[in-house]
């Protein structure tokens, strides 16, 4: 495989590879992709919940994506139901955090002196998650490639320190180093023995065709809404029972589970975001049923911050 | 003397800031040098910016300010002193003023005798007093959206700092913020010079800079990219480029060493609608769109790099940049033929989802709001004699919103409205009907142009009157500067279209038009028009602040009227005549206004036979002789000629208060004059009040 600059361009797991090695050569912790559906990286308990606090961190994921409004039965060649971001955090971002960047564009096989490089503002906002933070997309001859983030907010508290969260769009990365025109003929791998090329379509074809009619045509209205209400209904539960949180003794508190609750608030942002795109969510509703999701989020890092106040308070009395 | 160089290096400054900020530091960097009197003449500043850099050059700057000399009055002697011996006063004052006591003197004044001193304040030398004031003055700079980045959170800034410059002549002026201390370094292009340190002076900043591969003057770097658009272009004959005044500033603003390089695609993308491929290029890529000496849009688009590539290196980027146009255009034709599955006729339903705002509804209700307020402002105009098609507007009121069902619109949200009229026209609906959809957004700015037909004219004014008395009725109208529904921006496009289409509709017509049977929600709407009214003869008519208000102090409804009057107004103000009938309308209010406050009556008829004095007659019969002659050239709004011949009185009006004498002490005659008065003031104010008229001199 050879780009127009006469280089070998990598595959799509090469890719992969190369980024994580590059970053945990850099630092990084290197965590597997979360294993429950995100519409994002950045809502990965990962991102969302270790942005919250003063503890630095320096870790970098894989994320399949899904957006359910963006599947296209597979037909459309730039768009997909389901992609991959991979997403690095730096709390607190080094200094050089750009360069750095850079770097590791250079690590995948691009020369920036061959190529036109422009930041432009693109600032962040999750109003479910209370979170919010500026920067950029990278551009790369014209393609975003990156969004590069400041995260200043999350869970409507003001993040001290602040967090760097750069996330890769591997797909169009890909696409760019192997110019192709459609996503699914990335090549993915190729099988060492024959040289035969294993394509993105071959992988993911049918997924996409499938969870598009599902997200579009199948899933059953009155379920994801009585899934929505369980989910909801639980995830509140374990809140309520976080009022307590200050006056739980040390392994209570330390075992109360937030991240359990995370899980339940993820599940109905993901319930909605298909409840949406099967057309289920009326005018009178939509406004309440986000209400309703960003309690369960926010409630949820508020209680997170909490805990690991508490804790890290009782390890300072131990200490004394 | 010295020049200052001062340089802010930053992490990619968002294109729409940096214009803004560069002239705010330049301005508080010479309010601060004048303050502080660091400026032996007014400067030659200069300033520079690129996005990784604001910098300000000023020229011959005191090293050190001069001292100051002030001589202070102390307490009186027969206080400060006992026996010639200074006491606890003297010596206080003394230390106040920062001198021996020994040098105080004694001075003697009506008063009595004081002591004295002069107190000298020492100049502080340059560096000093710019190490400690600059840093508040960048702090200080506004920023549309700012952010942290330092632990514990010290300051907010645009984006992180990366190093700070600042050079009096040969010495660092240890100034410090955003945890950097200034030094003497500068960095050049990322890419093209790396991250080498370069050490710079005053005075070879911008040559530095140029071969670190960064233009540091914005104007340098937007001619450059003009000319290189010109040239590039020139490769692809029988093309040129379109303008775009807002694309080259953003471009100017999103590099430091700009080239351009010349990309095509293929024709068959041709077939989709212009707007859809403009909007792509333009606000999705950041291209210029190429068109034929015709006008019609040609397969090329220019991108402006922040680069100077070779050969080889121009052929990958140029081969990146259309890989990426085909993907969007792609995407655009697939929306393009996927959202004609469905008609906007049976969209018309799937409005009931769309929320307009959460407390008036959807945008299934909002249109058939639109559509019962665009039909009563359509039959007005029937009985004004505009002509106009109500069932096209009816038509189009109905099928408005329904594009912003459509895949194409939720992708380019900037196009809504075209989308429709174009979805529209392949429907096969009338080119009326097409025309109001496409237009019904029109004016978006005061820059904008207004719906081309009268239909368009109607619904764009119905949509936005709606919007506004929905708003308002809910208590969220504008403050301050919170606009966060921009109902000023509508309301200035309401007051444009009706002054520059032929709709024939008063401000209060619409008011009441929109806001039905609540009265107090009518005044409201009646003030806030007026108000944009105003706004729009000064800011878009460019219309003096007296001109202004002298034209709306005259009941004014119509817009199209009122621009007339105020341009009229405007062009006879400078004649010597009218400032002179001006300024005795003014003289005329003011007798009749203090009149009224004696109790004073000026409501009697004019009794021309009470008229004894030559000049009153001749006031009075020259006032009769042109009035019907106003009359006919007002009703004609022929107001120049109008102005023109009211200034013809000014003979009669100077003789009138050379020789007459209103407040006679007879009550019949004086009454008589102020009946004059009113009467002249009562036919000739009617096109705009002439004593708000500022006469100069």
């Amino acid at each position: 495989m050879q780009t127009l600059s006469g280089k070998k361009a990598l595959t799509f797991q090469e890719l992969l590879f190369t980024l994580q090695r590059f970053w945990a050569e850099r630092g990084c912790v290197l965590q597997q992709p979360y294993d429950l559906e995100v519409g994002a990286g950045t809502m990965s308990p990962d991102t969302f919940l270790r942005v919250l606090g003063p503890k630095p961190v320096r870790i970098a994921y894989a994320q399949p994506s899904r957006r359910p409004a963006d599947g296209r039965y597979g037909e459309n060649p730039n768009r997909l139901f389901r992609h991959t971001q991979l997403q690095v955090i730096l709390k607190p971002p080094p200094i050089n955090v750009q360069e750095l960047y850079l770097e590791s564009l250079g690590a995948i096989g691009i020369d920036l002196r061959e190529h036109d490089l422009k930041f432009e503002e693109d600032n962040w906002e999750w109003p479910v998650g209370g979170a919010w933070g500026v920067g950029w997309q990278v551009m790369l001859d014209g393609l975003e490639i990156t969004q590069f983030t400041y995260f200043q907010q999350c869970g409507g508290m003001d993040l001290d320190p602040i967090c760097g969260e750069i996330t890769y769009g591997l797909e169009r990365i890909a696409g760019f180093l192997q110019d192709v025109d459609s996503i699914y003929d990335i090549v993915w791998a190729i099988e060492p023995d024959t040289g035969r090329k294993v394509t993105y379509g071959e992988m993911r074809l049918p997924e996409e065709e499938q969870f598009s009619s599902y997200g579009f045509d199948y899933a059953d209205v009155p379920s994801l809404w009585k899934h929505l209400e369980l989910y909801e209904s639980e995830c509140l539960g374990l809140l309520e029972r976080a009022r307590g949180l200050e006056k739980m003794q040390p392994q209570e508190l330390k075992r109360f589970p937030v991240l359990g609750a995370y899980e339940l608030a993820l599940k109905c942002s993901q319930l909605f975001n298909l409840l949406d795109a099967r057309g289920a969510i009326s005018v009178t509703e939509r406004v309440g049923v986000m209400a309703r999701i960003r309690t369960l989020v926010i409630g949820v890092a508020k209680t997170y911050a909490a805990q690991g106040e508490a804790l890290s308070a009782l390890q300072l009395k131990g200490a004394a | 003397m010295p020049d200052f160089l001062f340089e802010i290096g930053l992490e990619e400054v968002p294109a729409r800031m940096i214009a803004a900020a560069e002239a705010e530091l330049l301005r508080r960097t010479l309010a601060l040098f004048e303050r502080e009197r660091l400026l032996a003449s007014p400067a030659e500043a200069r300033s520079y910016s690129t996005p990784r850099r604001l910098a300000v050059l000023v020229p011959g700057v005191l090293a050190q300010q001069e001292d100051i000399s002030e001589d202070l009055l102390g307490p009186a002697t027969k206080i400060a002193y006992k026996d010639g011996v200074p006491g606890p006063a003297a010596i206080a004052f003394a230390k106040k003023a920062g001198v021996d006591v020994g040098q105080l003197r004694i001075v003697t004044n009506p008063k009595g005798e004081y002591c004295a001193a002069t107190s000298v304040k020492a100049g502080r030398s340059a560096a000093e007093v710019i190490a400690e004031e600059l840093p508040k003055e960048i702090a200080a700079i506004y920023w549309a959206k700012n952010m942290y980045w330092r632990a514990c959170r010290p300051e907010r800034f645009v984006r992180p700092l990366r190093w700070l410059l600042a050079l009096l002549g040969d010495h660092v002026v240890p100034v410090s913020f955003g945890g950097y201390d200034a030094g003497r370094i500068t960095y050049g292009h990322r890419v093209l010079y790396r991250e080498a340190p370069i050490e710079v002076t005053p005075r070879s900043y911008v040559a530095s800079l140029t071969n670190a591969s960064v233009m540091a003057d914005v104007e340098g770097r937007r001619r450059t990219i003009r000319k290189s658009l010109d040239k590039v272009c020139r490769t692809a004959a029988g093309t040129r480029w379109r303008e775009d005044h807002a694309l080259v500033d953003k471009m100017t603003h999103m590099t430091e060493w700009p080239s351009v390089i010349l990309g095509g695609f293929d024709p068959e993308y041709l077939s989709l609608p212009e707007e859809v491929l403009v909007t792509v290029m333009r606000d999705h890529q950041n291209y210029f769109a190429v068109e034929d000496t015709s006008g019609k849009l040609a397969p090329h688009f220019l991108a402006v790099l922040n680069t100077a590539a070779d050969t080889a290196g121009e052929a990958i980027i140029r081969h990146g940049n259309e890989r990426v146009l085909r993907a969007r255009f792609n995407d655009a034709r697939f929306f393009w033929e996927f959202d004609q599955r469905v008609s906007l006729a049976d969209r018309v339903a799937l409005l009931a989802s769309v929320t307009f705002q959460k407390d008036l509804g959807s945008y299934a209700a909002k249109s058939e709001r639109v559509r019962e307020l665009s039909a009563k402002l359509g039959f007005q105009q029937k009985k004004s004699q505009v002509a106009v098609d109500l069932n096209a507007l009816d038509q189009a009121a109905l099928l408005a919103k329904t594009d912003l069902t459509t895949d194409l619109v939720k992708e380019f949200t900037e196009l809504q409205g075209v989308v429709g009229g174009l979805y529209a026209r392949q429907q096969g609906y009338s080119e009326a009907v097409v025309a109001a959809i496409y237009d019904q957004y029109k004016p978006v700015s005061m820059e904008d142009g207004v719906p081309r037909t009268v239909e368009g004219a109607l619904l764009a004014i119905a949509d936005k009157a709606d919007t506004i008395a929905g708003l308002f009725g809910l208590g969220l109208e504008p403050t301050g500067s919170k606009d966060p529904f921009a109902l000023r921006r509508a309301a200035n496009g309401i007051v444009k279209i009706l002054a520059e289409t032929p709709v024939e509709l008063g401000l209060g017509e619409i008011a009441r038009a929109a806001a039905g049977d609540d009265e107090s929600l009518v005044r409201k709407l009646e003030v806030f028009l007026a108000e944009r009214l105003e706004f729009y003869l000064r800011e878009v008519k460019g219309q003096a602040y007296d001109v202004v208000k002298a034209v709306l102090a005259v009941r004014t409804n119509l817009v199209r009227d009122a621009v007339a009057r105020a341009e009229a107004v405007t062009a006879v103000r400078d004649s010597e005549d009218f400032a002179a009938v001006s300024a005795a309308f003014k003289r005329m209010k003011n007798i009749l206004a203090q009149a009224e406050e004696k109790g004073l009556t000026s409501r009697n008829e004019l009794d021309v036979a009470l008229l004894k004095d030559g000049a009153e007659l001749e006031l009075a019969s020259k006032a009769a002789d042109v009035k019907p002659e106003v009359v006919k050239l007002r009703a004609g709004t022929e107001y120049r000629r109008a102005l023109e011949l009211i200034a013809t009185l000014r003979p009669q009006v100077d003789a009138f208060f050379e020789a007459v004498m209103v407040m006679d002490p007879d009550a019949a005659i004086r009454d008589n004059r102020l009946a004059l008065l009113s009467k002249v003031l009562g036919d000739f104010g009617g096109i705009a009040d002439f004593s708000e008229i500022v006469v100069a001199g």
